[in-house]
């Protein structure tokens, strides 16, 4: 039994999946919600990949190199707001970031 | 036969590792985890054979982003035991709605893919290929104005970045060279007319 496209594609739904129930279990933790942020990342650009490969096109790989540059001007952005946070509030609890609430 | 054990050993490695992100007590932890997803999935990439950018995700993710991310974890002084708390509280919800988005990609994956190369197995491509060559073919012709733009959107991280770290303390003592060239030799030494005196 050789590797098809379908054990791609399920491999990064289940890695998406195992990201989305991250986002859910750490609803306090902002910089494990920006890691698992970067895993869906990550899943999508298996599906590029995968897709690129197996249809032969290197167009999907023009895709991930994109993607891999706005994550990471993304994840450097996000960290510096955090540190920011930190330096004003002294915590980076998201239960606690409630100035805005109307 | 050896490629697929590889893509089974590597798949549950890589899964393993999502899941330790997402469980680890210590967001160091989680940090550790993730560069070992990230570098398991470089690994199955290069059997896909896209040896550029899996070298890219290890250089780039490993190297630069995940370094960052652990700097700014140890940096913060963070209460773990807070951080923890609700975390059985929304299993729940978070498997709840993890199990529908599988039952919605299985839909996709296994029913909705005609027209799909789903079952095809890879045919290797010979020794000469080169995909770093492949895909700047494409990059630096096709795709050159948002290659630009990639560009620039690089610059306007590093631009936010410190931009929004950097601050400027009331009472912090700093050279400032410009003053100190500027400066004559009548700023320093006041010269003083005066009787030599002697016994």
């Amino acid at each position: 039994m050789m590797v098809t496209l379908s054990h791609y594609l399920t491999l990064s739904a289940l890695l998406f999946t195992i990201s989305i129930a991250g986002i859910f279990l750490n609803r306090k933790n902002v910089i494990v919600l920006l890691m698992c942020v970067e895993l869906m990342l990550l899943a999508v650009n298996f599906n590029f990949i995968a897709f690129s490969r197996y249809l032969d096109d290197p167009a999907g790989q023009v895709f991930v190199f994109f993607i891999l540059t706005v994550a990471a001007a993304e994840s450097a952005i996000g960290l510096a707001i955090l540190v920011v946070l930190f330096r004003s509030r002294r915590s980076i609890n998201v239960q606690e970031l409630d100035v805005l609430k109307g | 036969m050896f490629t697929t054990l590889l893509f089974y050993a590597l798949s549950t490695v890589l899964l393993a590792a999502a899941v330790g992100v997402i469980t680890a007590r210590n967001p160091v932890f989680a940090a550790l985890f993730l560069i070992l997803a990230f570098v398991t999935s470089a690994v199955l990439w290069l059997l896909l054979e896209a040896e550029f950018l899996a070298i890219v995700l290890v250089l780039v993710y490993v190297g630069a982003v995940m370094v960052l991310f652990l700097f700014v974890v140890m940096m913060l002084d963070i209460n773990v035991t807070t951080m923890r708390e609700g975390f059985l509280r929304y299993a729940p919800v978070g498997a709840i709605v993890a199990g529908i988005i599988v039952l919605e990609l299985a839909y996709v994956i296994w029913f909705r893919s005609d027209g799909l190369p789903v079952g095809t197995t890879l045919v290797p491509r010979d020794a000469g290929y080169s995909s770093t060559e492949e895909l700047g073919k494409v990059l630096y012709t096709q795709y050159l104005y948002p290659f630009e733009l990639a560009g620039m959107l690089l610059l306007l991280a590093i631009v936010a970045a410190i931009l929004l770290t950097m601050r400027q303390r009331p009472g912090l003592k700093v050279q400032d060279v410009a003053e100190q060239v500027k400066a004559q030799r009548g700023d320093r030494v006041r010269m003083v007319q005066m009787k030599s005196e002697s016994e």
